[in-house]
């Protein structure tokens, strides 16, 4: 769970002048054309800069090259895109309506509405403590409860858009379906054990109350002011991850023998799925990071479904998370909650395998 | 004026200190700030995200760093 916390500065204000509106509208489509303009000559811009280096066509550094140029600024123009649309959508949810809509659900269909509302509420790790108390706390039942906690990091806007951007709707789809189907899944599991009673003592004791005087009454202007906070605070905040990601990716598109990594994370043994969860655990990246990695790793022959988990696994399963998390779950109940997770990625890494093989 | 920031420590938090303790200068209030870093204090406030403004025991802005503006408003709105 990263820090992509959503809302910086957001505008309080009661009413925006009416005139302002139109204009803000206008310049807002505006933007969103000479967007479109400029991501349709990135292939070419690539090429040019690629071309003013004294290198060959085709070779090794060549290739590495253009693929960090071409990478580069579209991830860095999908990004801004992708967080712009979500900012808007999101100024539409807040923690305390997902709340209000969660609350008393039954378990199954809650798990259902958790998972999916993961992908529009504001989430930020920062706040995954009391966001946590605060569903507890106001009857929305434990394992729905976790089925939210598992889809808001995994299955975000960041992660879907890139992968659509660079490696396809199928798998974007893909992702957003099994992503979904792991938060239900392990949410619902986690429910039927009814583990309540290993909460920590004061969070059971911890009062329901949603204070939060600004969430009404946003004009048109406000929510776009708010997808442009939010570019400005996510895009600052991952484009050192990006271009690192970007980076590993150039240096695998270039230099990574084929065979070397077919044979590492190819479907061939069985313990190609697990691996990749285990050595995603540790890593602590985003999404901007990993996508272009993993786009350079499928290009190079890796299995899908192993790729898919390590992916899930750096993402969904992270220490830093459960430090913060510990706060509020006694150790056995983090130890059910990472196994169920970890067993619904390896369940999406065969299944992937199996099928698309 | 007593204003409490509530939040677990993350750098929003630090950012947020930093505004109100700005804005509060400005308007030329006496005021004093603290800090909440302890979860279950938090929790006492209903607050659902951190960071977290609060004035005179009174919950002003959630999740968010309000601009120069409109942090002053809620300052000022809070001092009367």
């Amino acid at each position: 769970m990263k820090c992509r916390c959503q809302s910086e500065p957001t505008i309080i204000k009661e009413s925006t002048d009416k005139n302002a509106s139109p204009r803000w509208i206008a310049a807002t489509l505006l933007g969103v054309a000479l967007w479109v303009v400029l991501y349709a000559q990135l292939a070419p811009f690539s090429e040019w800069i690629v071309s003013l280096f004294p290198l060959e066509k085709g070779t090794r550094l060549s290739e590495a090259l253009t693929f960090f140029f071409y990478d580069t600024p579209k991830v860095l123009m999908l990004l801004a895109l992708i967080v712009f649309a979500m900012g808007i959508i999101r100024s539409f949810f807040s923690p305390e309506r997902t709340r209000a809509l969660l609350a008393g659900k039954n378990e199954g269909l809650g798990n259902i509405a958790a998972a999916c509302l993961g992908i529009v509420t504001p989430f930020c790790s920062c706040s995954a403590v009391p966001l946590f108390i605060g569903f507890v706390s106001a009857g929305v039942p434990l394992g729905v409860t976790f089925s939210f906690l598992i889809s808001a990091p995994m299955v975000n806007e960041v992660a879907l858009g890139l992968l659509f951007g660079l490696v396809g709707w199928k798998i974007a789809m893909a992702y957003l379906g099994l992503g979904l189907g792991v938060a239900i899944a392990a949410g619902w599991v986690i429910g039927r054990f009814h583990l309540e009673d290993w909460l920590e003592d004061w969070v059971k004791n911890a009062r329901a109350g949603a204070v939060n005087p600004s969430s009404e009454k946003l004009t048109a202007v406000d929510r776009i002011k708010e997808g442009l906070a939010a570019v400005r605070e996510i895009v600052g905040k991952v484009w050192p991850w990006m271009i690192a990601g970007i980076a590993a990716g150039a240096f695998i598109h270039g230099y990574a023998p084929a065979e070397l990594l077919a044979s590492i994370m190819g479907k061939g043994a069985w313990w190609t799925v697990p691996s990749a969860v285990l050595i995603g655990v540790p890593m602590y990246s985003n999404a901007a990071g990993i996508i272009p990695v993993v786009e350079a790793l499928l290009g190079k022959g890796a299995a899908l479904g192993t790729v898919l988990a390590f992916m899930m696994s750096v993402i969904a399963l992270s220490l830093p998370e459960f430090i913060i998390l510990r706060k509020v779950l006694s150790l056995r109940l983090l130890v059910v909650y990472f196994s169920v997770v970890a067993c619904g990625i390896l369940t999406v890494g065969y299944l992937f395998n199996a099928v698309f093989g | 004026m007593k204003i409490q920031i509530l939040g677990t420590g993350c750098s929003k938090c630090k950012a947020l200190t930093e505004a109100a303790e700005r804005a509060a200068k400005d308007l030329g209030f006496p005021f004093e700030i603290e800090k909440v870093t302890d979860i279950e204090e938090i929790m006492a406030f209903g607050v659902m995200m951190t960071p977290a403004l609060v004035v005179d025991g009174e919950v002003k802005a959630v999740g968010k760093i309000p601009a120069a503006d409109d942090m002053k408003k809620l300052l000022s709105d809070g001092a009367k």
